[in-house]
């Protein structure tokens, strides 16, 4: 092949080192890094994390929106030192914007440079060097091959269409890229790779079944205030433990959007922002609009007797 | 389990691990989740990374691993604790014969033809009763007319409306293709001779179909249903049918078996709900929290299929129709009774959901279903005024489109006719 020596490179891939992808024995290690970065994991996202990095599998995450998703795919990388790649997915996502793609303007300056320079006598020669490497433009899937370890996060598959799951298939399976002139990139080390979904769509089985499953719930009460505490430490801990029991009442009243932990966030550092140490009704109602997204459920919500949802008890 | 293991406990304890294991997943099979072999396989080499006695951690290694949906994961629970607690494993409870469901669907004795079906003897005769069949109303056939009418459904065109999409196809027009375009000049020696153009490519619509099983609506559910299968088999992609009663079920993947027979049985062993009563807003409002406003209505045809009979409040239907309508491209509500002369919208429920109806066809006959392939085609969205919300407008059929700007079902019904019966 005219590609045969960038093709060696390429594919020289030994067998993947255990010890050098997961510093972790067990998941109660992973569990106590994450905390170190501050966010806060349950065992079970603790063992999902742990397995995917100690099997090698995706790790296909769903839940609600704003329970974290895409903060564990941050905070897994700051945890194992790793860059991060991020692969937003949308309707009419192509190998051209997730794989890869040949940087066209460049090939053809190339090719009037030699033309120019008068060297452009063989041919063959001339077009071997426009598919080179340095015309080849990585996106995030290539990236995180080629930097390898990294973590890869693909957010929101759902939203891609299906064309797009077949492209995933075979960079999630065995970890390579085929580009057909230049050959087979293999990641040296597999990658962390996260997906996201907000089940949008029934992502394919097909997809699912190469990855690792997990539900992601609303935190509980005290995991919830100890998120806002390590997340907002300028935020009292008294409003921190009303804004957590407040938002908890939220979930329970069948909204069409129920807040999520980073919405209860958002409404802390807003009270904060107002200069409020405590959570009263009156402060509550002008900023309920960092909580709630849809007018239905600010009007339900403000039907209620104003000390049931936001007093102190 | 360890603890019986005799003079060599590791070996002992790594089998009873796996044969553990498979049985577990025996047992969730038997819960109706999909354990696959795969799945088991990395539940096993999953928990080789854990510590297996610890129980917390054999049941994250398996949910992680076997489960790939929420509603698996109830399931996945019960099995859990049925089998790690040392139950003996369980079929699901005894499933009802589904054919004999889908045949009390269809209980219609009521008709004027002969019941023995006589097969008409001429080619002629079978063209007109055709003919007149595509008009009868469906909920009073003999059991041999509805034969034949089943074998003119699956002659029905399924519906395909089509939206713009953002993946592009080579065309002589639009934007030029700049990968195609320079390949193209480093052919011709680096000369750009030629400009390659492509645009978007359209791509069919989604279309959901709401078919009410409830007791009102049993002369029709079996005929709904079979539009809906004609529906799926032609767009398994975009198409998406559930049925609503007392409860929402979705049977797009039961009816997506290609012989129909074998479709609706299927469905009607996963409709637990048949012939029951309505509540059509509670269960609008299950459909729209689980499925609608996630992206299964958005920008799609959302078709209901209802007489409008609503057991729950008026006023929720309305609102959750509301809802509906601002997600969805079109609202087509479907309602069999319409076809009745003198029919008038006085159903509560009905009265209550017309607002947010974009079109309002009846499903009666096979011609109304013919209509209705071409409403759910063409129809066009009657574009809301930005920023005011729809409960405010109460004035009730006022606003309602009529059918007559959408019956060119005339025109319509003879082309989407293809060959004769036979």
């Amino acid at each position: 092949m005219r590609t045969g020596g960038a093709r060696a490179r390429w594919t020289a891939a030994g067998r993947w080192d255990a010890a050098a992808v997961n510093q972790f024995t067990d998941p109660a290690g992973v569990a106590a890094a994450l905390e170190a970065t501050g966010y806060l994991p349950d065992e079970g996202l603790a063992t999902a994390a742990y397995l995917a990095l100690a099997l090698h599998r995706p790790l296909f995450l769903e839940g609600e929106a704003g329970v974290g998703k895409t903060a564990l795919a941050h905070a897994l990388a700051e945890v194992t030192g790793r860059p991060l790649y991020r692969l937003q997915c949308y309707e009419g996502l192509e190998a051209s914007s997730a794989l890869y793609d040949w940087d066209f303007g460049r090939q053809l300056l190339h090719l009037r440079a030699a033309e120019a320079a008068g060297t452009a006598t063989d041919p063959a020669a001339l077009e071997a060097g426009l598919y080179d490497r340095r015309f080849l433009l990585a996106r995030p899937l290539l990236q995180a091959l080629e930097d390898s370890p990294a973590v890869l996060l693909i957010d929101e598959v759902d939203r891609a269409d299906d064309e797009f799951e077949a492209f995933l298939l075979e960079v999630l399976s065995d970890f390579t890229i085929t580009i057909p002139e230049l050959g087979t990139v293999r990641a040296q080390t597999p990658p962390l790779v996260l997906l996201t979904s907000n089940r949008t769509r029934e992502v394919h089985d097909a997809l699912k079944r190469r990855c690792l499953y997990h539900w992601l719930e609303h935190p509980d009460f005290a995991r919830e205030v100890a998120i806002l505490r390590r997340r907002l430490p300028e935020v009292t801990e008294t409003l921190a433990r009303q804004v957590a029991r407040a938002t908890a009442r939220l979930r329970t009243l069948d909204l069409l959007k129920p807040p999520g932990v980073a919405e209860a966030m958002d409404w802390a550092g807003a009270l904060h922002a107002l200069g409020a140490r405590e959570l009263d009704p009156d402060t509550a109602a002008r900023t309920l609009g960092a909580v709630l997204k849809y007018r239905e459920d600010g009007d339900r919500v403000r039907a209620f007797e104003p000390g049931v949802l936001f007093g102190a008890g | 389990m360890p603890a019986e293991a005799g003079p060599r406990p590791e070996v002992a304890t790594g089998r009873d691990v796996v044969v553990s294991v498979l049985g577990f997943a025996r047992t969730l099979r038997h819960a109706g989740t999909a354990a696959s072999p795969d799945r088991v396989a990395a539940m096993l080499s999953a928990v080789a990374h854990l510590d297996v006695l610890d129980p917390a951690a054999v049941y994250w290694a398996g949910r992680l691993t076997l489960c790939g949906s929420p509603d698996d994961l109830g399931r996945y629970d019960a099995a859990f604790t049925a089998w790690f607690s040392g139950e003996v494993p369980r079929a699901r409870t005894a499933v009802v014969p589904a054919r004999q469901r889908v045949v009390r669907s269809a209980p219609l004795e009521t008709g004027s033809g002969s019941p023995d079906g006589e097969e008409p003897s001429d080619l002629a005769t079978r063209a007109s009763g055709a003919e007149l069949l595509r008009h009868r109303d469906v909920g009073e056939l003999t059991a041999a007319e509805r034969d034949q009418l089943r074998r003119l459904f699956a002659l029905l065109a399924p519906p395909t409306p089509m939206r713009p999409s953002r993946r592009r196809r080579p065309a002589p027009h639009g934007s030029v293709h700049l990968g195609r375009t320079v390949r193209g000049a480093l052919r011709d020696g680096g000369e750009v001779t030629r400009l390659v153009h492509h645009r978007a490519r359209p791509r069919p619509r989604r279309v959901v179909l709401l078919i009410d099983v409830s007791g009102s609506m049993t002369p029709y559910a079996d005929a709904l249903l079979r539009f809906a299968h004609a529906a799926v088999r032609a767009r398994p992609a975009s198409t998406e049918v559930f049925t609503i009663g007392t409860r929402l079920t979705r049977v797009t993947r039961e009816l997506r078996l290609r012989d129909p027979d074998r479709a609706l049985a299927a469905g009607g062993q996963a409709i637990p709900d048949w012939s029951g009563g309505t509540r059509i807003g509670e269960v609008l409002k299950a459909f729209l929290d689980r499925w609608g406003q996630r992206g299964t209505a958005r920008g799609a045809v959302v078709v209901v299929c209802s007489d409008g009979w609503e057991r729950g409040g008026a006023e929720l239907l309305g609102e959750q129709m509301a809802r509906l309508r601002r997600l969805a491209h079109a609202v087509v509500w479907v309602n069999p009774h319409k076809g009745r002369p003198g029919y008038e919208p006085r159903a509560a429920g009905m009265v209550a959901a017309l607002p947010s109806v974009d079109a309002f066809v009846s499903g009666h006959s096979l011609a109304a279903f013919e209509e209705l392939v071409d409403v759910i085609e063409h129809v066009p969205a009657t574009r809301r005024r930005p920023g005011r919300p729809q409960q405010e407008e109460t004035g009730a059929c006022g606003r309602t489109p009529s059918s007559s700007s959408l019956a060119s079902s005339g025109r319509a019904s003879g082309r989407r006719q293809r060959g004769s019966v036979g």
